[in-house]
């Protein structure tokens, strides 16, 4: 794709819905409120795993103001966001899985009342044994021990196991040897919107839910599913999300009690969960622990690399098919790797389950990787960039798992931002108690496969052009703040050559807007720019047949710029947008078209190859400025160089704007954030206090440096930007403390304690379970299938 | 499942009588009936339909909800609106100017500061109480000004960059 003049695409301009932010009238789900609405809670199992022997309700209904209450009995249908493991009930049926477990729920006059109510619900538990723990749940190998019945192996939710290339030789060929533990505490998204749904049904037997998702339509899905409703009956509305992360993109138990309750009630039924609430709903972070061994010759050169992971799921499924996949996929990505094999196991615990956040499954292996390339480096005697710089995966190539990288701006992004941090200058050269550490990642711009399968497309675009020149852009995308809604405006806008406050967008509604997967696996701008630019194409080619008509210009002559369709050659010779929809109008009838988007097919076929593939590779690299004190543990983060290939920046403001936002949250990973349990499986931190993030005084200065590729699948050459550049700052701050005080932390968050204990020499190196993993599915680079590239 | 038809009125207790308040809102006096356990975010919100406010965690440490009282940010979350009879209360619907965007809705909005929005209402004040008693702010000052509030979007480079071409706005104004 040869590179455009363009007159919104790539210009620092404000969201179109930024001012409506800034003003307050932007309404969230909580801000909704219709007549006669009645307000929602849940009561939830205070015990780790117990069963339920019996559930008294009346004296809650008795209370005056409570209008009904339900229990896992009124909605026995399983359901869970992946098909192949839909393991949960909207309320617990026989069994609580984890402390906040919702096991009733209650509609009443007003929250206080419903939440006098859910302390008049009486259950009759058996307390069964908590599984708190990785090891716990591998060694609970018992019948009578399961968390669930239906998975093969107790308390393993999914094990896999995969074999690419020429291991042993790979091995065998080796000069050193590295092996290396490493674990990934478990943390959460905390969007600071509290999950709030409200639901109406009818009139007509019609059901009407909003909800703060990010993920509408598997909302609809699962509603339809759960109540035995088709979804021609159920419109589901996600308003503007004030914040996800990936923690908003399951179906959740108060979207189906809301519905279910506003079908038995007569009346609208909103659930606003308490910040409490959010902790234990979470589907944040998966604590991983992690094995790495690696093949490297003398020069630093990697022949293999062996690599397991172990992910404490919690009390369901959730995405955490997909999350122990993620933990092994994208290592190929990054740097040439000939050889590799990766064994994963996800096991149930009883805690709440674990799913996306931000990097879904891959930051935790990054974190494994990037510091053993920084020991092997340092061992070698290597620069620990030119050790990658030797060996970075080429653009156009099929990795040894066979994923397709089609570009890569590995290389600029390692160069730029060691040229921006000064890195050879400061690399083992900074007075003691000070350090810089480095390290690179990639990521996907959106899934190559839908969460559940089918042959339709991921993305799909309508646009209707009104007489008066009006264009409005409908799509099924979600903003969750990221600005997808501006995505569209900007793509259309380019494409018609209007401004983008132009163009009106509606997104998120299954009644009015076609069927986009979601926001998540930073999947949107792509994917909803290709639909977009289709759907203008197909209008295009209609305005520019009746534009030539009414001006007498050959069509290849016209363009569309600044509001007008005009001659090329005599740009005064023009019509204006609207007089061009008019004369289309007038010849065609009226004007509306669509598009749709599918990702390309990647060459690896073997079974468990849909999850890693992406229509284009997002890379980005960190360099990271520390200070260590020696008597109290404590880090301060000097600054931050975050380098990453966005494609082409859309909007470079935007992407800025998310790249610095994947750098504060990984920040936060990598420092202080943890969600952790107690032996009584309660949650240790959930409110915003204990749980630390990040404030505006822990925040240093980060300097961004985009990189631009032009990615032939993406619109305009776009790439993802919202999530990739999380990846390496947790690992370069690792680094940065080794190169500060001298001492490894293979684990996060990196907190005060643990630096104390490495430099009395009493940290003590991660232990990883052993486990008796499947055999390995074997598959080479040739077996794959032949894909078609574009240029 | 249980369904409950006909159902009395809760409000009818002692403790839960209302009492009429009159609060000096965005530079208007409004009159509400409250209970006197109401917080002043619960009466924004819930009575006088000034959603614009949020709530982050009702518990006071996020800062979601913050609005200014008689100039000072103050967690509506925590205080109480029977509290407050007599005071000015200004909301993020308050801060404009005769229609038009307050220079820190502008800044805010032009640099990108709000992503997904939820906890801008409160730092648009808070920055407004700053830049109110100290127009030309440095960055350490903007950013102890707005330590109290928690934004996961931004990682709040852009949000003290706007607060600062604000700043630099009313200068040239």
């Amino acid at each position: 794709m040869s590179r455009r003049n363009f007159s919104v695409i790539g210009k620092p301009l404000p969201k179109i819905d930024a001012m409506g932010k800034c003003t307050g009238e932007t309404p969230y789900a909580n801000d909704l409120e219709f007549p006669r609405m009645c307000y929602g809670k849940l009561f939830r199992c205070p015990h780790p795993h117990a069963r339920i022997r019996e559930i008294h309700v009346e004296r809650a209904l008795a209370l005056e103001g409570v209008y009904a209450v339900i229990t896992g009995a009124d909605l026995p249908q399983k359901f869970g966001i992946l098909p192949a493991t839909e393991d949960e009930e909207a309320l617990a049926v026989e069994k609580a899985r984890f402390a906040g477990d919702p096991v009733a729920a209650v509609a009443a006059v007003s929250e206080a009342v419903a939440e006098q109510a859910l302390k008049l619900i009486e259950v009759d538990y058996e307390i069964l044994k908590p599984i708190l723990s990785i090891e716990e749940a591998l060694a609970a190998t018992d019948e009578s021990e399961r968390i669930h019945s239906w998975n093969r192996r107790a308390n393993v939710q999914k094990a896999v196991s995969f074999e690419f290339g020429d291991v042993a030789g790979g091995f065998a060929e080796a000069d050193e040897v590295f092996e290396d533990t490493f674990f990934y505490q478990g943390n959460t998204h905390l969007p600071l919107e509290q999950h709030c749904a409200i639901a109406v049904y009818g009139p007509g037997d019609k059901l009407t839910v909003w909800s703060s998702t990010q993920t509408p339509h598997y909302v609809h899905r699962a509603l339809a599913k759960v109540l035995g409703m088709p979804m021609g009956r159920i419109r589901v509305i996600a308003p503007p999300v004030g914040g996800g992360f990936g923690g908003k993109s399951d179906p959740f138990s108060h979207e189906l009690c809301a519905a279910k309750l506003a079908m038995v009630t007569g009346r609208p039924v909103k659930f606003t969960l308490s910040r409490e609430e959010v902790f234990y709903v979470h589907r944040g972070r998966h604590p991983v622990k992690m094995w790495i061994k690696t093949a490297v010759k003398k020069d630093g050169t990697l022949k293999a690399m062996h690599f397991r992971s172990f992910l404490d799921g919690g009390g369901y499924s959730s995405y955490g098919l997909a999350s122990v996949y993620y933990t092994g996929a994208l290592q190929t990505v990054t740097y040439h790797l000939p050889a590799y094999k990766f064994e994963g196991a996800r096991v149930f615990t009883n805690k709440p389950p674990c799913g996306p956040k931000r990097g879904h499954g891959t930051p935790q292996p990054r974190f494994a990787i990037e510091i053993q390339l920084d020991k092997i480096a340092e061992k070698l005697g290597i620069d620990p960039l030119d050790l990658r710089l030797k060996q970075l995966v080429e653009p156009n190539t099929v990795t040894v798992n066979g994923l397709r990288v089609s570009t890569t701006g590995l290389r600029e992004c390692i160069e730029k931002v060691a040229a921006a941090a000064d890195w050879k200058k400061k690399f083992r050269k900074l007075p003691d108690g000070r350090g810089v550490g480095f390290a690179a990642s990639a990521y996907i711009s959106g899934a190559g496969l839908p969460i559940y399968w089918n042959k339709m497309p991921h993305s799909g675009v309508q646009i209707r052009l009104d007489r008066g020149g009006g264009v409005t852009v409908f799509c099924g995308s979600t903003d969750i703040g990221q600005g997808s809604d501006s995505i569209l405006a900007y793509a259309v806008a380019e494409e018609f050559g209007l401004s983008p406050n132009d163009i009106r967008v509606f997104t998120a509604d299954t009644d009015l807007t076609p069927v986009d997967l979601g926001s998540y696996s930073s999947r949107v701008t792509v994917m909803t720019g290709n639909a977009a630019i289709q759907a203008c194409g197909k209008l295009k080619t209609i305005l520019l047949q009746a534009a030539g008509e009414a001006l007498e210009i050959p069509g290849d002559d016209l363009e569309f710029a600044e509001g007008k369709v005009r001659s090329r050659s005599y740009p005064k010779k023009a019509l204006s947008f609207a007089e061009c929809v008019e004369a289309a109008e007038a010849k065609n009838g009226t004007l509306g078209a669509t598009g749709s988007y599918r990702p390309p097919r990647h060459p690896g076929n073997y079974k468990g190859a849909g999850v890693g593939p992406t229509p284009a590779y997002s890379f980005s690299t960190s360099i990271v400025e520390l200070q260590c004190d020696r008597d109290t543990g404590e880090i301060k983060i000097e600054k931050i160089w975050i380098a990453h290939d966005c494609g082409t920046a859309f909007n470079p403001l935007l992407v800025e704007g998310q790249t610095e936002g994947s750098v504060y949250m990984a920040l936060g990973e990598a420092l202080m954030e943890e969600q952790v349990f107690r032996k009584n499986g309660l949650h240790k931190f959930p409110s915003m206090l204990d749980y630390k993030s990040p404030t505006t005084l822990e925040t240093p200065e980060i300097e961004t440096i985009l990189v631009e590729t032009n990615d032939p699948e993406g619109p305009y050459g776009a790439k993802e930007a919202g999530q990739g550049p999380l990846l390496p700052v947790v690992p370069a701050v690792a680094n940065a403390v080794y190169d500060a005080i001298g001492v490894r932390i293979d684990e996060v968050p990196i907190t005060p304690d643990k630096i104390l204990r490495a430099l009395e020499g009493r940290y003590k190196r991660i232990t990883v379970p052993t486990f008796d993993f499947p055999a390995p599915i074997k598959w080479q680079p040739g077996e794959g299938i032949e894909v078609q590239q574009k240029a | 499942m249980a369904v409950k038809r006909k159902i009395k009125n809760n409000n009818g207790s002692a403790a839960n009588r209302k009492r009429l308040l009159r609060l000096h809102v965005n530079g208007e006096t409004k009159e509400v009936a409250a209970e006197d356990n109401k917080t002043l975010l619960e009466i924004l919100r819930e009575d006088l339909k000034l959603t614009g406010t949020k709530h982050g965690c009702e518990v006071g440490e996020c800062g979601t909800c913050t609005v200014l009282i008689d100039g000072e940010p103050a967690l509506s979350c925590l205080v109480l609106g029977v509290e407050y009879e007599g005071a000015e209360i200004v909301t993020v619907e308050g801060l404009k100017r005769g229609g038009a965007p307050h220079p820190l809705q502008k800044a805010f909005s032009d640099l990108g500061a709000a992503q997904c929005g939820y906890c801008t209402p409160g730092i648009l004040v808070t920055a407004k109480a700053l830049l109110d008693k100290k127009p030309h702010p440095d960055r350490e000052e903007i950013k102890q000004a707005l330590a109290g509030n928690i934004c996961r979007c931004t990682g709040y480079t852009k949000i003290i960059e706007a607060v600062e071409l604000a700043a630099d706005g009313e200068a040239k104004r």
